[in-house]
This record gives structure tokens, sequence and C-alpha cells, in this order.
């Protein structure tokens, strides 16, 4: 029988920093909820925005496979293995910090505000060498249907991730629904409505909604209005 | 009142700074980093630690041997890995280290 939870949006914490307003699904920071520490091996699911101008200086990470998906305007991306890019929306980028990087995240924009995802994934192994990954997606291919963008596999469709892992986007006009299978035993799905509503295995989902189904073989999830959500398929046991 | 002892391992010596003056930020809290084996081996004979962060680069076979040294010399510590290298997780694995 399939096992659930819900994080309705409001439930999410909540950091405002002036130029940075971030809302945490799992507890991050100075944000603690031991109740929220992860879905699996999903260990972060931060939706960011920054102020026009403004940005994350300089700082490290290692053993973390961090996610960016932006949504809204260009972040600029520096980091220590001289990778200087610029991620957009319909980008989507992976880094994996592995035995140590350095790493800056800046909206050079004057005048308009980022909106994206930050998300991170426990590695399935430590230590590995730091790499960089970013990509450009055809928005067409998530219209009422689901777009892989990530995976384990170097040779599979979107960027890839040191974990067996899958994530999705989709992009459905309203009453369009889909079966997704789950790709690997003893995973599990969380899924995260970007906008609109949607039916998750009959669980209706509003915007920034976040829901976990595990013990399952498959689910359907069916836009109830037009929407846009990211399925991502993590192991369950970190 | 004594703050609480933390000793971190990590092989990366920027990001074991970085994370030594974080934990160092909270007034009730003192970090004390080591980069090699035997400077942690070395501290946990010095400091009366509470916690332990095992951070970047610390590999299985040196994780295994630290741990029973750890565990020998004081059965009740507690031991934790670090993942990420900054602040992201890293108060959320010490509260829920100490069971907060």
């Amino acid at each position: 029988m399939a096992h659930t939870v819900l994080h309705k949006a409001e439930t999410r914490g909540h950091a405002s920093h002036g130029w940075l307003n971030s809302y945490h699904t799992f507890s991050f920071s100075s944000y603690y909820n031991p109740d929220r520490m992860n879905f699996g091996a999903l260990r972060v699911l931060n939706d960011d925005t920054v102020d026009a101008g403004m940005g994350f200086g300089t700082h490290p990470h290692d053993n973390m496979e961090i996610i960016s998906i932006p949504l809204e305007g260009d972040l600029e991306h520096k980091d220590s293995m001289n990778n200087v890019a610029v991620i957009k929306n319909g980008d989507i980028q992976a880094m994996s910090a592995g035995t140590g990087i350095y790493h800056s995240e800046y909206n050079k924009d004057r005048e308009h505000r980022v909106k994206f995802l930050q998300i991170w994934v426990y590695p399935d192994k430590k230590n590995v060498e730091p790499r960089y990954d970013q990509i450009t997606l055809k928005l067409e291919d998530r219209h009422n249907k689901l777009q892989q963008i990530l995976s384990p596999n170097p040779d599979d469709e979107g960027v890839w991730i040191h974990q067996n892992a899958w994530f999705h986007l989709g992009k459905f006009d309203k009453g369009v629904n889909a079966d997704y299978a789950i790709k690997a035993k003893g995973n599990g799905v969380y899924v995260f409505v970007l906008s609109g509503n949607v039916k998750a295995d009959d669980q209706l989902l509003n915007t920034r909604d976040g829901f976990g189904i595990w013990d399952t073989d498959k689910f359907t999830i069916t836009a109830e209005t037009d929407a846009e959500f990211l399925l991502m398929e993590v192991p369950m046991m970190q | 009142m004594s703050k609480l002892q933390i000793l971190v391992i990590g092989r990366h010596p920027e990001i074991l700074q970085t994370v030594v003056r974080l934990i160092n930020n909270n007034p009730n809290w003192q970090a004390t980093g080591a980069i090699t084996d035997q400077e942690a081996l070395s501290a946990f004979n010095t400091i009366v630690f509470k916690l332990v962060l095992l951070g970047g680069g610390v590999d299985n076979e040196s994780e295994a041997t630290l741990c029973e040294a750890f565990r020998t010399k004081n059965p009740e510590i507690i031991i934790t890995q670090h993942y990420g290298g900054g602040s992201g997780l890293l108060f959320a694995e010490i509260y829920q280290a100490l069971g907060n």
C-alpha cells in the first residue's frame, strides 16, 4: 500500500534576508523542523527569489548533488573549477560538490528579480571528483507530457547526478493526466507544484504544495487547472 | 555554562575552517577542526567532546578507525556525518544529533 506525505505551501520554513526571500520545504540554515528533514535522498528544496543585482557570494560545498532550476530571470554562476555560466529559465544546472568546491551565484540584472529552485540530493557515493553540468531544455517537450530533466545516467536525457534519481517536469493543460511509473524499486516520488492545481494519487495540490509518495509502483497525476509541476524520484534510503 | 564541544573532521582546509567558524558563531558551541586522523585523535585525547562531525574527504577506512577509537575512549560520544560543506545543513545536523 502506498504511503504519502503532504507538505502544504504555507507550512514551509521561510527566511527573508532582504535581498533573498526563501521558502524551505525541508530544514535548512536557521530553519529547523525535526519532522521536515528530508524525503529519502532529497534533502533540500528551496524556493528562492533573489533581488535585482544581488546574489550569493562565494561559499563552499562538499558531498552533495546540487541542482538549480531557474523559474524566472537569469543567474550567473562562477565556481572554483573555472566555470562561468548564466543559467536562465528553461535551463537546469547540476553540480556534484564531492571533495569540495566554491561557487557564487548572482543576479546580474539591475531591474529584474530571479526565481529559482535550489535542490540538494544526498550523493550515493562520497568524495567524488567535483563536476558541473548545465543544459538548456526544450520547453515544448514538457507540454502535456513528462519531460525527463535528470537521471543517474550520463547518456540519458537531461543532466546526471551521483544518485539513483530521476526528475521530470510537466506543463499540462487542464484535464490532462499522465501515469508515472517508479523507475527503481525502493524509490519514492516528491511532487512539487510550480503553478496551478494538480491531483497526484487523488491528493489535490495547489501552487507550491509538496507531496511525497512511496511504496508504490506508479501513480497518476492530473492537471485540475493549467499547471506546471516537478516530479523528483529518489531513493527512500539515503 | 561550559560550551558544548564539537570535533569537526574534514580534509579540505578552507571548508573545514568555514564549518568551524559557522559553529563558533553559536555562543553555546565550541568547534575544533582536524584535517588529519592524527590531529583528530590528538584533539580527542585532550578535549571532552560531545559530538563529532565527519566532513568531506574522510574515507571509509579512516572513518572506521576514528569511530572505533572515539567510542573506545568515550562510549557516549555522538558521531554524525556532515554533508554540504557549509551552513545549509550544519545546524540541523547538530540539533538532530543532539536530539533537540
